[in-house]
């Protein structure tokens, strides 16, 4: 098992690339940052809006059962019998009272608590369970609950922190920039496993310096580009960060001669595919915030998502996008999101880039021996006002060695 | 319109071969000026989610993708073979062809083994456009592959 001194240095301007493969620190990463003292992004209230709604999705590689409750209260639990570990839940979402397993029926409630185990004292006085089995000591391990703006967060932890004081002052802010407590309407889902490990999507959202130099869409049409007005914030643990910027125009200047895929003289044909419009109060066009230990949200012009990072092995995760607007948006803006949407999804016209990039990176750093670099913009994790750092990286390492104990 | 299946066939051997063997920047002319193109994950489909995660609303749109295929998207390169079956028309009222046919997309890495990228169903309409040929009014690409390997670069 690794140690602290394996990690090379004591900072956290370097991640030795075993971080991105070695299957026991990924195990590790399941029991202390997923099923531990977290809050994990599992799903919207809006997907859930009647008793006995529910969905499955995964917090790190545990598949967990999300339901509303015949309470109207929204539960969670591992979606795993406890009889043999077989899966309970096969559809994506539904709606049931019970959920009963496939194999023996085992039945569990809306807490996982264990209701109903056939032919508990046997049949015609022959096998059954023994007289010590006590259903309730085979309950299922049920999630700890927090809501926000219509967000639903789930934690294996059972005393884990309100979420505002686990976000932070100036994340919780900007997390109800968007879930301002309007209703939200689902648009629909984007899948995609990409070939990586879960932690260069994180590195990818928290990282500006790329965006001006990978993405030529972004930076041909002035989406986001090193020399807007920019910030990167953080809170205090380093775990959650926000890139913060405002849209300029589409034009050269002094600082773009580095920006070798600057297309001045590209112009789409039908401009309709970006038309953005102000919708929030403030003059920021673009905020991508990530909060640990799986949740990105993207506010890039109109186009607003929730990207869950579901990681699946060391070397692979699933980015399971939920696009989403307001229940107040007219037909316009409806249209204007899906029309933006070409730009992020698993066929984004920008976030192909990362997906390919982050395979690429993996298959470099699968190769072995050495280091990921991140000093661009200095050693330390305060907060900056512009483009040209990878402080929230260094940030989110000096809380993930903290968490790890690496 | 009668259907005639052998120029229906064509038009799918040339969607199938432009994508895959070029020259990309004529796909576009397959389809009419005002068309919609989607490709939409089957789950959204059924669920009345209209998320599509390419659309395209005009010809003008579909050229702006394939702009961005050989200009702007960095991706590792590969080859694609589109194979497309059971082609099936039923004609409309208004002379327009509902045209559903199943499909496959097999993408090579440069460096890895054939794998399949996407399979699902065509939900086309086809008609006679004002010079004769038969275009693309509308292509649905409802994948039932919803988890995409990696990333969709050229439309399926």
């Amino acid at each position: 098992m690794r140690q602290r001194e394996d990690w090379g240095t004591d900072g956290i301007t370097e991640a030795p690339f075993w971080v991105y493969t070695d299957p026991d620190v990924f195990d590790r990463e399941m029991a202390r940052i997923f099923c531990g003292r977290s809050w994990s992004y599992v799903g919207l209230e809006a997907e859930l809006p009647d008793r006995g709604d529910y969905l499955v999705t995964r917090i790190g590689n545990r598949s967990v059962i999300v339901t509303r409750d015949q309470d109207g209260e929204i539960r969670g639990f591992l979606n795993r019998c406890a009889h043999r570990g077989v899966k309970l839940c096969r559809q994506a979402r539904g709606n049931s009272r019970m959920f009963v397993c496939p194999y023996h029926q085992w039945s569990y409630d809306a807490r996982g608590r264990l209701k109903g185990v056939p032919f508990i004292k046997g049949v015609k006085q022959l096998g059954g369970m023994p007289e010590d089995f006590r259903r309730e000591d085979h309950d299922l391990p049920e999630l700890a609950i927090a809501r926000r703006g219509g967000v639903i967060f789930a934690s294996f932890a059972p005393d884990m922190p309100a979420l505002e004081d686990y976000l932070g002052a100036t994340n919780t802010a900007y997390f109800d920039r968007v879930f301002d407590g309007r209703g939200l309407r689902v648009l629909g889902y984007s899948r995609q496993l990409i070939p990586g490990n879960w932690k260069l999507m994180f590195e990818n959202i928290k990282d500006p310096y790329h965006a001006s130099l990978l993405h030529v869409f972004l930076v041909t049409f002035g989406l986001f580009r090193a020399d807007q007005k920019s910030q990167v914030r953080m809170d205090e643990s380093g775990a959650h960060a926000l890139l913060i910027s405002q849209r300029g125009e589409q034009k050269a200047s002094e600082d773009t001669r580095d920006m070798r895929n600057l297309r001045v003289d590209f112009a789409l044909e039908d401009p309709r595919l970006l038309d953005p419009v102000k919708e929030f109060p403030d003059d920021a066009t673009v905020v991508m915030q990530t909060v640990w230990p799986n949740l990105i949200v993207q506010q890039q012009s109109n186009t607003l998502a929730l990207r869950q990072i579901q990681p699946r092995h060391a070397g692979a995760f699933e980015l399971h996008w939920t696009f989403f607007g307001f229940d107040d948006d007219d037909e316009a803006m409806t249209t204007r999101r899906l029309r933006q949407a070409n730009l992020m999804s698993a066929a984004g016209l920008v976030s192909a880039d990362d997906s390919e990039v982050i395979k690429l990176a993996q298959d470099g750093i699968a190769e072995g021996e050495g280091r990921s670099l991140m000093l661009m913009g200095g050693r330390g994790t305060e907060d900056e006002t512009h483009m040209v750092t990878e402080v929230a990286l260094r940030a989110f390492y000096k809380h993930y060695r903290a968490v790890m104990g690496l | 319109m009668n259907v005639d299946r052998w120029r229906l066939e064509d038009l799918y051997a040339d969607y199938a071969r432009l994508l895959d063997d070029g020259p990309l920047e004529d796909w576009p002319g397959l389809f009419v000026e005002q068309c919609l193109y989607l490709a939409i994950p089957r789950d959204n489909f059924d669920a009345g989610l209209p998320l599509a995660t390419l659309r395209c609303e005009s010809r003008g749109m579909l050229a702006d993708r394939v702009k961005a295929v050989q200009e702007t998207i960095m991706f590792e390169p590969r080859y694609l073979r589109h194979h497309i079956t059971q082609i099936r028309p039923t004609e409309r009222d208004d002379g327009a062809l509902d045209v559903t046919a199943h499909y496959t997309v097999v993408e090579v890495l440069h460096d890895e083994l054939p794998r399949i990228l996407s399979v699902g169903r065509y939900l086309d309409v086809v008609v006679e456009d004002d010079d004769g040929e038969l275009r693309f009014a509308e292509k649905r690409a409802v994948y039932d592959s919803v988890l995409v390997p990696n990333t969709i670069v050229y439309p399926l």
